[in-house]
């Protein structure tokens, strides 16, 4: 590899790697893109870089600017690292109930963390940073659920790597969270074959939002809506903290640390491949597993470690 | 035939405290329906005036999102469970 600038050179072209032996069904490969080599250790990476770029290209940013984004973790990480070198200040709306290493993260890259309610989830968070932006007009707010950037990054990167690496690919899956990914990936395969089924996966909103009041407290990201998701998706499944971590231990079975929301996403894949009778399908493994190792993943009873991924934002 | 269907805690008040019902019915509109006729303090919140599910509502059979299925139409078997979900965000 040649020598490279800046570590944010090394943001996508990111891995496939066949999975196939994990598949339910022989006439069903499935490969795994690995985003945790980007050097934030998330496909995030890819989002942050892209929105502050197309922020400095609208002039919204000088040297010392504020950045103020609500994320569960992943966001707030990328964009600590691609403002610590670009010079930013960054503040973080970060839901309480993320993983310490989520948190470690954003410290190592100087972003502060406002705290949001855990129980509220990442629409507590959102609602949060809305206020915040609201008292605070002086700070840039790239807002990643209704940034266009966001699922721009997945349609001029990340789905070209996989149609370049992977033409046969007959299925996209990948979780579902602000939709960028599904939004840009899904766009992006679907104009080269439109045949491509595009499945979104979720975690089960159960407790994690318990401190919601009414239904109108539910979100869904402006991006989704502005960019017709609910007509590029086929598929939208949820899949539970307990087949997420054996899919998670699955994953490291063959040799890939990858997060919670990475087995979900397999467990995901697994469905589709029952479900059909060939094909090839590309899965999207959001992060690596380093940022998890201290709930217990893959080490602790499942039991247990179900029950606690249960009360914690892994998406 | 009888569907169970799981209440989210936000709205357990309309549904006297309960996290889990069961109604008869062979789509998952004529389970709403029911749910709401039952317990009419959901109407508004599930369905809107005109029927349809509200925006910010997402409903499953079993794990599947039905918007992804056949919406109210998607057609539902005994022992099958409707979760009605809040929509959220990640990231």
């Amino acid at each position: 590899m040649a020598v490279v600038q800046s570590v944010l050179d090394l943001i996508g072209n990111t891995p496939l790697v066949e999975v196939s032996a994990l598949s339910p069904n022989p006439e069903v490969r499935i490969l795994i893109k690995l985003e945790g080599q980007n050097p934030g250790g998330s496909v995030k990476d890819r989002i942050a870089l892209s929105m502050i770029e197309a922020a400095e290209k609208e002039s919204r940013l000088d040297s010392g600017s504020v950045l103020l984004e609500p994320s569960s973790g992943n966001t707030g990480i990328g964009m600590a690292l691609v403002a610590r070198v670009k010079g930013y200040q960054l503040k973080v709306v970060l839901p309480a109930n993320v993983s310490v290493e989520r948190r470690h993260l954003l410290e190592v890259w100087g972003a502060e963390i406002i705290e949001s309610p855990g129980s509220e989830g990442s629409n507590g968070a959102v609602r949060l940073a809305e206020r915040v932006a609201a008292e605070h007009p002086e700070w840039v707010f790239l807002y990643q659920y209704a940034n266009h950037a966001n699922p721009r990054a997945h349609y001029e990167g990340t789905g070209p790597e996989i149609w370049r690496d992977c033409p046969e690919v007959t299925h996209f899956v990948a979780g579902l969270g602000t939709s960028g990914t599904l939004l840009g990936v899904g766009r992006y395969l679907k104009e080269r074959r439109p045949g491509v089924e595009v499945w979104a996966v979720e975690p089960p909103a159960g407790e994690m939002v318990d401190g919601l009041r009414n239904l109108d407290e539910g979100y869904i990201p402006p991006i989704f809506s502005d960019l017709g998701g609910a007509e590029l998706l086929d598929r939208k499944t949820v899949v539970g903290p307990r087949p997420s971590i054996e899919w998670t231990r699955r994953l490291a079975e063959v040799g890939i640390l990858a997060g919670i929301s990475s087995g979900a996403a397999m467990a995901g894949a697994a469905k589709c491949a029952q479900s059909i009778e060939s094909g090839v399908i590309v899965v999207v493994s959001a992060d690596g597993g380093w940022k998890y190792l201290s709930t217990g993943a893959w080490t602790d009873d499942i039991d247990v470690v179900a029950e606690r991924a249960r009360r914690t934002i892994y998406f | 035939m009888s569907v169970e269907v799981r209440l989210p805690t936000l709205l357990r008040g309309h549904a006297e405290g309960r996290s889990t019902v069961s109604f008869p019915g062979s789509t998952v509109g004529e389970v709403l329906d029911a749910l709401v006729t039952a317990y009419p303090g959901l109407a508004g919140q599930v369905l809107t005036d005109d029927g349809s599910l509200h925006r910010f509502v997402n409903v499953y059979l079993n794990d599947d999102d039905v918007r992804y299925l056949d919406r109210l139409d998607t057609k539902v078997n005994d022992g099958d469970t409707v979760s009605i979900l809040p929509a959220v965000a990640g990231g």
